[in-house]
């Protein structure tokens, strides 16, 4: 199967791994590109369809998002909020430094 | 893109070393909604809890969780929409804004991207001139107004290695409006804010308070020559307070200048000010660039609102600063200048309005501007917190034109009542300030005057100017009480002037 346009390259793979905050190795930068390269290939064929006058699908559904009254309903649970954080002081999750 | 048409006053632009040098401002500004709960779940918005009490599942990004949009947050939205004279659109939707951030769970902050809730709008700015002067109004566009989650708090000061993360905020509703870049002046983009502030304060969607960030603006600056091709623009982030905008525009502008005229490009980039040096640095460098990779949050359904809901809101919109401006100075007769300061926000004019009515509208503006705003600026207390009341200050006022106090000793009454001293009534009564009008009383304080001072009263009849001298003795004889008409009328009456 050919590249669809605007291939994706090892380049863009490493720049998305790092957006995510993802560790990708050097030596599957490449493949990863393959990959990726393959199934938005086989996702080009969808334009074969003909969408023209065809209004943008935004949900499944068609309703409008039900809304919730403005009441305070949650909340006030603190421990279990921090219970998964590898660190925590006074109340605070605590992480590494995110400024210099 | 953008483009920006208008050329501003040749007045404001900035002298370069190559000639003259137009700034062209656009701003981002986030205002909280004064909601009770968050955007997407029940927790609470308060401000100043402790950390991480105020976080439901839905605000730590908890797998599976799904958000449900607030109701009053959307109707907030509305409104503010019709204050700022812009289109509402029935249809909106919310989209995901990815970056990784320690105060951002979910990896994402949910916004409106492609389909916000308020399209195009514009409002009419006033800015005013380093010497409280008002210059010509300026029309400012609004590009959009969408919804969107705030993040939480990051505090870097509790260790030296580590970042605290507090989740309260996160999660809160944020209306972000974005103008035209259409200001040229610091001094219209201040200006453009505090209209802004102004607007929500009335309307009522948001608090406005920008020490508590719950107002900020986001400043984009770039400089052309006056009319030119614009420049690449720079954005200063979370400025939060009318000052620190201006004198970070300042900054900014000149550094750009200096940077191009010396031969350099300027950086696209997103910068920090630092209040307490007065200038602008690089928060974040182009390799960390955000590229944020919106997309439609699968999550939520689209925002369908009905035309009759619009309609609704609109007809209970409650009368904007302008109009209470304009009405100001049609029914109280105010100069621009005494419209503008008593109908900077909504306390002012509340207060004001509770004085004047039924009262002289200009001696109820000057008391409140002159007396009452002078000894709240000497208490470093606001109009909230005022000891004295609007009937307190209408009471004072109603006893000087019923004559039962002199205008001078009203000011003492003033003071008393401003230290807690009571009503005007209680305090005329129990300091026994009452006017004298009795003119057999004022008379015989005359007759003494006269006798005390036999040499004076001769001369008085070729040197007039005496005349203040003699009421200067009796109103001190009468402690300031008597009536200060009476006393002349009777003094020039028996000096024979």
């Amino acid at each position: 199967m050919s590249d669809p346009v605007g291939a994706v390259s090892a380049e863009d793979v490493k720049k998305i791994a790092r957006l995510s905050r993802l560790h990708v190795e050097a030596d599957r930068l490449q493949p990863l590109a393959d990959d990726l390269n393959g199934i938005l290939g086989w996702i080009e064929q969808l334009n074969e369809v003909d969408v023209e006058g065809v209004e943008p699908m935004t949900s499944a559904v068609d309703m409008s998002a039900p809304m919730r009254k403005d009441e305070i309903s949650d909340g006030g649970k603190r421990d279990e909020i921090l219970k998964n954080a590898p660190k925590k002081d006074d109340g605070f999750f605590v992480v590494p430094r995110s400024v210099e | 893109m953008f483009t920006a048409e208008r050329v501003g006053d040749p007045r404001d632009y900035i002298k370069g070393e190559s000639g003259d040098w137009e700034i062209i401002i656009g701003l981002e500004v986030h205002a909280q909604v004064a909601s009770n709960s968050k955007l997407f779940s029940g927790s609470s918005t308060e401000y100043g809890s402790e950390p991480n009490s105020q976080v439901s599942l839905v605000d730590a990004g908890m797998p599976g969780m799904l958000p449900v949009v607030n109701e009053f947050c959307v109707e907030q939205a509305v409104k503010t929409g019709l204050g700022l004279n812009a289109q509402i659109n029935l249809f909106s939707r919310f989209d995901r804004k990815n970056y990784f951030y320690v105060d951002l769970p979910q990896g994402y902050q949910i916004s409106q991207f492609e389909h916000p809730i308020v399209g195009e709008g514009e409002i009419e700015v006033l800015p005013i001139d380093a010497d409280g002067n008002t210059l010509e109004p300026v029309t400012v566009g609004i590009e959009r107004l969408h919804l969107e989650q705030d993040a939480g708090k990051s505090v870097h000061d509790l260790s030296p290695d580590e970042t605290y993360v507090d989740l309260n905020r996160c999660g809160v509703a944020l209306m972000e409006i974005v103008s035209k870049p259409d200001m040229r002046s610091p001094e219209e983009a201040s200006a453009y804010v505090d209209k802004l502030r102004g607007i929500v304060r009335a309307l009522g969607t948001c608090d406005g308070d920008m020490e508590k960030g719950n107002l900020r603006a986001d400043v984009n600056v770039s400089v052309r020559k006056p009319g030119g091709e614009l420049g690449t623009r720079c954005e200063i982030k979370n400025v939060n307070s009318m000052r620190f905008i201006r004198q970070a525009i300042n900054y900014e502008a000149r550094r750009h200048i200096e940077i191009i005229e010396a031969g350099g490009t300027i950086d696209q980039e997103t910068r920090l000010f630092d209040s307490v040096k007065g200038e602008t640095r690089t928060m974040r460098s182009k390799e960390d660039a955000h590229d944020y990779r919106y997309f439609p949050d699968p999550d939520l359904l689209p925002l369908k609102l009905e035309q009759s809901f619009v309609d609704k809101v609109k007809a209970d919109l409650p009368e904007l600063p302008d109009a209470i401006k304009a009405r100001f100075m049609a029914d109280y007769n105010l100069s621009e200048y005494d419209a503008r300061i008593l109908t900077a926000d909504k306390t002012k004019s509340d207060f004001y309005e509770a004085v004047a009515k039924g009262r002289d509208a200009k001696i109820a503006a000057n008391w409140m501007m002159g007396d009452l705003f002078g000894a709240l600026n000497k208490a470093s207390t606001d109009l909230e917190d005022s000891p004295v009341t609007a009937d307190m200050l209408g009471g004072l006022l109603d006893r000087i034109a019923d004559k039962t106090i002199s205008g001078k000793i009203a000011k003492t009454v003033f003071e008393k009542m401003f230290e807690g001293g009571g009503t005007a009534d209680d305090i005329i009564e129990k300091e026994g300030l009452k006017q004298v009008t009795d003119t057999g009383a004022i008379e015989a304080m005359v007759d003494k005057a006269i006798a005390d001072n036999a040499g004076q009263a001769a001369a008085a009849k070729e040197n007039p100017k005496l005349l203040g001298f003699f009421v200067g003795q009796v109103m001190k004889a009468s402690q300031g009480k008597a009536n200060p008409q009476a006393v002349n009328e009777i003094l020039r009456k028996k000096l024979g002037l």
